[in-house]
């Protein structure tokens, strides 16, 4: 990695800058990291007496427990909905402002302001807009024979959270394709234009290639997203209910940990989420590197 | 525009006038609810035009708070929340830009070390070493504190990124002229580094106040005193007590509240806004 050609000589200044920065990531990033991984190979018996140390018996029983395996693939499916719901539309809605030119910064003022509400304030405003005893949307679908209820059924609670954490991430991937649909040179319309394709197949053929590095991207921030900032949006609208069934990955860590304190296995669950965000980083810092060089 | 179809300019503006009323509704309904009275919520259907007990709504959260729903008054919490939003956005910055200046000016044993060390930091979002770090804050001592609340998350990697890539292009010139006119490395960075970054530090403020304003998961484990509420847990404990006492108006003033501080900033300052968020991600 470089630096400048010519740089200062100093033997602890560069040391005495980095300090606060590297005391902060040891004493709560590092080290409490490194317990976690410590106690993932560790049970406490109940009364906390005794710690011995178990090998990956942790692994093997979450690994083995039905109730971890479904999280994992509730999460998948939460993540795939979100991201999907919210780049669908975020798409859809970043297209319509790039085709209008005057009053393009108006819409975008009256688009982007969602990225600063908190993902438990967008639970609550769902929740309260769901709410089946006096929300407005359970008594719409009632005029057409559908009985909402998110506290009796998994798949409703399910809906719920995913148009809540939908609804709050559109902003920000609105944002993404509007750059991204920006920077798509006008003269290829043009001449795309010109050989006689119309508007769907300009899309087609030109933009959605183009939009391609920026989908990636945002599908890797997405899942990022889906996976660790919607805590709030769970707790807030299902806490993680009915039965299971809107227990995500990261909300399972919590609730075993903090309210069950099985540190043992909210250990390990917590090494595996690692284990994911370590593979995210690297698919974006790969693709960035690539997009460098586009 | 490539050539001129009238039904698809229409269309287009349809699409927009729906997406920003979708995107605004919820926003709307739970304001709408903070005008009312708490009689309004006992009929059934939720009212969709402004009643006239805003004004009592919002004094009363404002001042005293609701006592039934163990909540502050929402000043205090509002005020916990900038105090946190605001610790952690110049924070950051502050150890970033600090940082940034070291591993680009500067050669020294264990740079590399130190970059990676950094680098980590992204990989370890607050969720996923929930209770080992509550353990470290608690055998700090600093469980009910503005300083257990805001350390933990004011380290950076993104924002040390940002700096190092807009030091990278700072022409060699500067810092070499200022070295031949006698500065030394911390009157550089003062007088020549610093105004030269003021608008990468403000695209970074208000990406990191948004960042620490809406932070709930960290809260909800180091407060247990009223004292310390932010505004976005109050809201939590608020809607626990909501089964038993549906003051939603109370409830929704709240909500709104919560959300005009962050919001404001974002409307303000978009230009700022869209250039953090842009930077800081990649």
């Amino acid at each position: 990695m470089q630096t400048k050609r010519s740089t200062y000589q100093n033997r602890w200044l560069p040391f005495l800058l980095l300090a606060p920065q590297l005391a902060i990531t040891l004493v709560f990033f590092i080290w409490p990291a490194s317990q976690a991984v410590k106690s993932s190979f560790e049970r406490t018996d109940a009364f906390g007496f005794k710690t011995t140390f178990v090998g990956l018996d942790n692994y093997a029983r979450i690994l083995a427990d039905p109730s971890y395996l479904n999280a994992l693939g509730r999460t998948a499916i939460f993540a795939v909905s979100v991201t999907a719901l919210s780049m669908g539309l975020a798409l859809l809605l970043a297209i319509c402002v790039n085709r209008v030119l005057r009053s393009a910064k108006f819409y975008t003022t009256l688009l982007v302001w969602p990225y600063a509400v908190a993902p438990v304030v967008a639970g609550v405003l769902w929740w309260f807009l769901f709410n089946p005893t006096i929300g407005l949307l359970p008594h719409l679908l009632d005029w057409f024979g559908i009985n909402w209820n998110h506290r009796v059924s998994g798949t409703q609670a399910m809906i719920l959270i995913t148009i809540a954490a939908a609804w709050k991430q559109i902003s920000y991937n609105f944002l993404f394709f509007l750059a991204g649909l920006q920077s798509v040179p006008q003269s290829l319309m043009e001449a795309a234009a010109i050989d006689g394709a119309g508007p769907f197949k300009r899309f087609w053929t030109i933009v959605l290639p183009l939009l391609s590095p920026t989908t990636f991207f945002l599908l890797i921030i997405n899942i990022n997203y889906v996976m660790f900032d919607t805590f709030g949006v769970i707790d807030a609208t299902t806490g993680g209910g009915p039965g299971q069934a809107t227990m995500t990955l990261v909300y399972k860590v919590y609730t075993d940990g903090v309210a069950g304190l099985n540190i043992g296995s909210s250990s390990a669950q917590s090494v595996m989420l690692m284990g994911i965000v370590i593979i995210l980083t690297f698919i974006q810092f790969r693709y960035v590197e690539r997009r460098v060089n586009y | 525009m490539v050539e001129n179809r009238p039904f698809l300019n229409i269309l287009t503006h349809l699409v927009l006038i729906a997406g920003v009323l979708v995107v605004a509704f919820p926003v709307y309904v739970a304001f709408i609810a903070s005008t009312h009275e708490p009689s309004a919520f006992v009929r059934g259907v939720l009212p969709l035009l402004p009643g006239d007990n805003m004004l009592e709504s919002y004094g009363q959260m404002l001042s005293s708070g609701w006592q039934v729903g163990g909540t502050p008054p929402v000043w205090l919490m509002l005020g916990n929340s900038l105090i946190m939003a605001l610790t952690i956005a110049v924070g950051k910055i502050a150890i970033s830009i600090l940082s940034a200046f070291a591993i680009v000016y500067f050669r020294f044993p264990f740079r590399m070390l130190a970059f990676w060390v950094i680098f980590i930091t992204l990989m370890l979002p607050v969720e996923v070493r929930i209770i080992p770090t509550y353990a470290v804050v608690a055998n700090l001592g600093m469980l009910n504190s503005y300083a257990g609340l805001t350390l933990p998350l004011i380290a950076s990697a993104t924002a040390t990124f940002l700096f190092r890539q807009f030091f990278m292009t700072v022409p060699e010139e500067l810092m070499e002229a200022s070295r031949v006119d006698g500065a030394g490395p911390m009157k550089f960075f003062r007088d020549i580094l610093l105004p030269i970054s003021i608008t990468n530090i403000a695209a970074l403020f208000v990406i990191m106040f948004i960042y620490g304003w809406v932070q709930y998961l960290w809260p909800l484990l180091v407060t247990t005193e009223e004292d310390f509420y932010t505004i976005v847990l109050g809201i939590k404990r608020l809607m626990a007590s909501s089964d038993r006492v549906p003051a939603w108006n109370l409830i929704m003033a709240t909500v709104t509240l919560a959300m005009l501080p962050p919001v404001l900033v974002v409307l303000f300052m978009q230009r700022l806004f869209v250039k953090g968020l842009t930077e800081t991600e990649k």
